[in-house]
């Protein structure tokens, strides 16, 4: 074990955690380590553990076992008010009783921080969030996006060690959300602290966060940068919980280096990357995304290419989205429409026939 | 009684007004105006003729004589009478604080922690606000004679704390549950320890569903008659202790007087509680 | 103070101890404890005093049931009456549940118009009416007894206005009726304000989604209103039928105590006729029938009081 104190790459980790309620696993063996100022994102769908692994690390839940290491201090019982990390609630949990500034000024107050230090810090937040003129208001008088900053404030202006932040923005609308996506992001960048950030939007953790743990039914099933967590899966359901894919479970054949030989139980053979744990002879599933597939009207001599059925299309503005039928298993399949046509004859119709094709590297043979 | 939680409980925000049906809505709502205008009036009527008759002159019988205001003067020149005025507010006064306390702590207790036997308290909470008054009136003299605790103050601001508590518990629990916990975690989360997260937080948070149970507790103990007339001392008569023993000696002018002024205060009480209750909805 | 704090945060148990423990002696020691005294000398003999001594004996619950017989009889005299079996606290018994079922049902009939109507009127008007029940409702109810007794009097208001009208005075206190009178206005506001609470968060458009289900407006009551104000319905019963079976000051007001009631008959044995064995053995019955009345009233509405209160 490092020395307590002493430097480490990572800002918080989790050795081996768990969370049992009653009879209830909520969080099942998790380790992880989030390095110095990154962007981390916690996601899964809800249930998953997430949000309780994010309480651990505050200090609201104790761990049933295993350790959690702030600035690689083990944390033991330390309380959260002990604690070198701030969090934005979910639902802000702004104090009603208190103005904007009054909840700001909370957290310094707290730590005997004089007056003249207080007030020039809490403008200083209320810039960088861009409420200057609302440090008189009560937060019921404000809306859900200024709120939002209101908490998001509240908890920088202590300049923690980590800012942990539950689904911060799960009640603002679409657009409101795109918005802050981004503001966050910047927010990150400027003021350089580490974020862990739980969310069960996945295309939120991706365009947001440096690296994501991808969580399911209390386990951590894959922590990487999302573009590892997006183009190379691990397993069936981080694959499946992230965008959308196509899968087909067969055997393996045959595993040759980087790529496997999948057979299908319509009878059709695949090639596609061999993933961890994939041996000759197991049941797998292979994974294609809907972008990767193409189709076309003759078949050509590349491995992964089949004869299908057109069931159905749907002209969705930037794509077109065909679902064909290679037997009796659906495959989705999104054709960018890189050339403005308004000739029908241009798409395939329902019924028609057609050949798909995919190339081995784009596709992913999982050991599930 | 139990509804003097429902009193101070939240009510819901105004729906939208419904929209009202063509058919059949004109006899309904005669015969629902007719109901509640006869109702209020059933109410209100023998309420107004005895503040009438509390300014009437003549000692007897019903028959108008003068305005006066001799039975007020009656009333504050009685030292009795403002004895046991005293010792109603005083008894009012330590019950309240007491269940307010008492009341609030298990409200707590038994919102936030799970723990054998909190069944058990539960029901035995619910029991004060459904057994009848004579009941726990009756076994509270009992209890006091068995303990040799000679009847008095004492006794009364035990039993009224016994039985307000119980109402201040239910109205806390409910303001308890609405509670966002989420509060404390983020007061905790700033770098608050419990001490100050209590009274920085929550017990602000709480302070209007502590003075609407303390309001309570307060009427409660003001109006109690029946369990007061058996845990009374001779020298402790509380005011409706004191008012029944002249309704029951006959026709006393000044018991009018009393009356109206008691009705004033339940006027002052309701407009306080509905201050409070404005308040914090604003 | 951080140590005092430290083993609070540690230690639950402790914490929830220290919540606990005033109520819990309070309650235990001052509530629980007197009925169980109480309960303990309803067994015992009495004294020539009246009050409790050794031995043990089931005397005062024999007193009670002693002298119930099989008599049949019908009786026109005080509306119809149809007894089977005779006994003088067997009639004291029927008559107190009898009288309170009865005034319940009256007050819930009075009240549920009114609160309806109080639900639907607008924002502005319905404070208004709250506030007039809400005087009632905290006001004495000692005095608003008084008050109407007052009203009622041989000598008092109406009877005066009677003469001057040249009427013959009538007697309207001292009858079971008047009795009746004076426990639905007493309960009154105690039935409307738990219903117009209901009322008031009833969402009407559950009824149009009902009738648009093809419910007529009966069977629209029934299955989708009945249900969702029940939380107010039993609230309502229980605050007016517990008062009015263990009335005491309605019983001596308005009926003169000459149509006794057992809450009435258990405080007698408690001041006039000195008998506390017997006044136990009362008290514990009538502890029992409430008690039970009120589990079966809650079952029948699911449970659903406490989200009432």
């Amino acid at each position: 074990m490092p020395e307590a104190g002493a430097l480490s790459e990572f800002a918080v980790e989790l050795r081996d955690v768990s969370k049992v309620f009653g009879d209830i696993v909520a969080v099942d063996h998790v380790s992880m380590g989030i390095r110095h100022n990154e962007f981390f994102a916690l996601l899964g769908p809800s249930g998953c553990g997430k949000t309780t692994s994010l309480r651990i690390i505050a200090g609201f839940e104790r761990p049933t076992s295993g350790e959690v290491y702030i600035d690689n201090k083990p944390m033991g019982n330390t309380p959260p008010f002990q604690r070198n990390v701030n969090t934005v609630f979910q639902s802000y949990a702004l104090f009603p009783h208190m103005t904007v500034e009054q909840n700001i000024s909370f957290g310094l107050e707290m730590k005997g921080v004089s007056k003249a230090e207080i007030a020039r810090r809490v403008g200083e937040v209320l810039e960088l969030v861009r409420l200057p003129h609302m440090a008189k208001r009560y937060p019921r008088q404000m809306s859900g996006g200024q709120q939002q900053r209101v908490a998001l404030a509240r908890a920088l202006v202590n300049r923690p060690k980590v800012l942990l932040l539950d689904e911060p923005l799960g009640a603002l609308d679409a657009k409101l959300r795109k918005e802050m996506q981004i503001e966050l992001k910047t927010l990150q960048r400027e003021v350089g602290i580490t974020f862990i950030f739980v969310t069960h939007d996945q295309e939120e953790a991706l365009s947001m966060s440096d690296r994501i743990a991808v969580f399911s039914k209390g386990k951590v099933l894959q922590i990487g940068t999302p573009l590892e967590i997006y183009e190379r899966p691990t397993s069936r359901f981080v694959a499946d919980f992230i965008g959308e894919t196509n899968f087909l479970t067969g055997r393996v054949t045959q595993v040759d280096g980087e790529f496997a030989q999948i057979t299908t139980n319509g009878g059709a053979t695949f090639r596609g990357r061999a993933m961890p744990g994939v041996r000759a002879g197991i049941e797998a599933t292979l994974s294609v995304r809907p972008e990767k597939v193409q189709l076309v009207e003759q078949p050509d001599d590349s491995v992964n290419c089949y004869e299908v059925v057109v069931r159905s299309i749907a002209y969705v503005g930037s794509d077109t989205r065909v679902v064909v039928m290679l037997g009796e298993n659906r495959i989705d399949v999104w054709e960018q429409n890189t050339i403005s046509t308004l000739d029908p004859n241009y798409f395939f119709k329902p019924g028609e026939r057609a050949w798909l094709t995919f190339k081995p590297e784009n596709a992913l043979v999982l050991a599930e | 009684m139990a509804s003097d939680v429902v009193l101070l409980g939240e009510r819901s925000e105004i729906k939208p007004r419904p929209r009202k049906e063509s058919r059949g809505i004109g006899l309904g709502r005669f015969a629902l105006v007719t109901i509640t205008f006869f109702t209020f009036a059933f109410l209100y009527v023998p309420i107004a003729v005895l503040i009438a008759f509390s300014f009437n002159s003549a000692r007897t019988g019903a028959t108008w004589q003068s305005f006066s205001l001799q039975w007020y003067e009656r009333v504050f020149s009685n030292t009795r009478i403002l004895e046991a005025a005293a010792n109603s507010l005083i008894v009012a006064a330590l019950a309240t604080v007491g269940s307010v306390v008492i009341g609030t702590l298990m409200a707590i207790a038994m919102e936030r922690y799970q723990f054998r036997a909190k069944l058990a308290w539960d029901a035995l909470l619910y029991l004060p606000v459904i057994i009848p008054e004579i009941v726990m009136g009756i076994s509270l003299l009992i209890f006091f004679a068995a303990i040799n605790l000679s009847r008095g103050i004492v006794t009364l601001v035990i039993s009224h704390i016994a039985f307000c508590m119980p109402f201040v518990y239910l109205t806390m629990r409910a303001r308890l549950a609405d509670f966002d916990r989420s509060l404390e975690e983020a007061a905790q989360d700033l770098g608050a320890d419990e001490w100050t997260t209590f009274r920085r937080i929550t017990l602000p948070l709480l302070m209007p569903g502590i003075i609407s149970s303390a309001l309570l507790a307060f009427t409660l103990s003001l109006d109690d008659f029946v369990i007061s007339f058996f845990v009374t001392g001779v020298g402790s008569q509380t005011l409706p202790v004191y008012i029944w023993g002249q309704i029951r000696r006959g026709i006393t002018p000044e018991i009018n007087a009393i009356s109206t002024l008691m009705l004033l205060l339940s006027i002052v009480l309701v407009i306080v509680a509905q201050l409070i209750q404005r308040r914090q909805r604003a | 103070m951080a140590k005092i704090l430290r083993v609070l945060r540690e230690q639950p148990g402790i914490r929830l101890a220290g919540l606990m423990a005033p109520g819990a002696f309070w309650l235990s020691v001052f509530f629980l404890v007197p009925l169980l005294i109480m309960a303990w000398i309803s067994f015992l003999s009495r004294d020539p005093l009246g009050f409790p001594t050794p031995p043990l004996t089931l005397q005062n619950y024999w007193e009670i049931i002693r002298d119930i017989h099989f008599a049949p009889s019908i009786s026109l005299a005080d509306g119809l009456a149809i007894r089977l079996f005779e006994g003088l606290y067997l009639e004291l018994f029927w008559r107190s549940i009898w009288l309170s079922l009865l005034s319940t049902v009256i007050t819930l009939l009075i009240a549920f118009p009114v609160a309806l109507f109080m639900a639907r009127l607008p924002p502005r008007y319905r404070n208004l009416a709250l506030f007039l029940v809400m005087i009632p409702f905290w006001t004495n109810f000692l005095v608003r007894t008084y008050a109407l007794q007052f009203m009622l009097r041989s000598n008092g208001p109406i009877n005066t206005l009677l003469r001057a009208l040249g009427l013959e005075p009538i007697e309207l206190l001292f009858t079971p009726t008047a009795v009746m009178l004076g426990l639905v206005y007493g309960n009154l506001p105690f039935m409307i304000l738990p219903l117009y609470t209901s009322l008031e968060k009833f969402d009407w458009t559950m009824i149009e989604a009902a009738h648009d289900l093809g419910a007529d407006t009966l069977r629209a009551f029934q299955r989708v209103m009945l249900p969702l104000i029940s939380p107010g319905l039993l609230a309502g019963s229980i605050l007016t039928f517990v008062p009015a079976i263990g009335a005491y000051i309605t019983v001596e007001l308005m009926g003169g105590g000459r149509t006794n009631m057992i809450g009435y008959a258990i405080a007698q044995q408690f001041s006039a006729s000195v008998n506390w064995p017997f006044g136990s053995a009362m008290s514990l019955l009538m502890m029992i029938i409430v008690t039970f009345a009120a589990v079966l009233y809650f079952r029948s509405g699911r449970g659903e009081y406490r989200n009432a209160i």
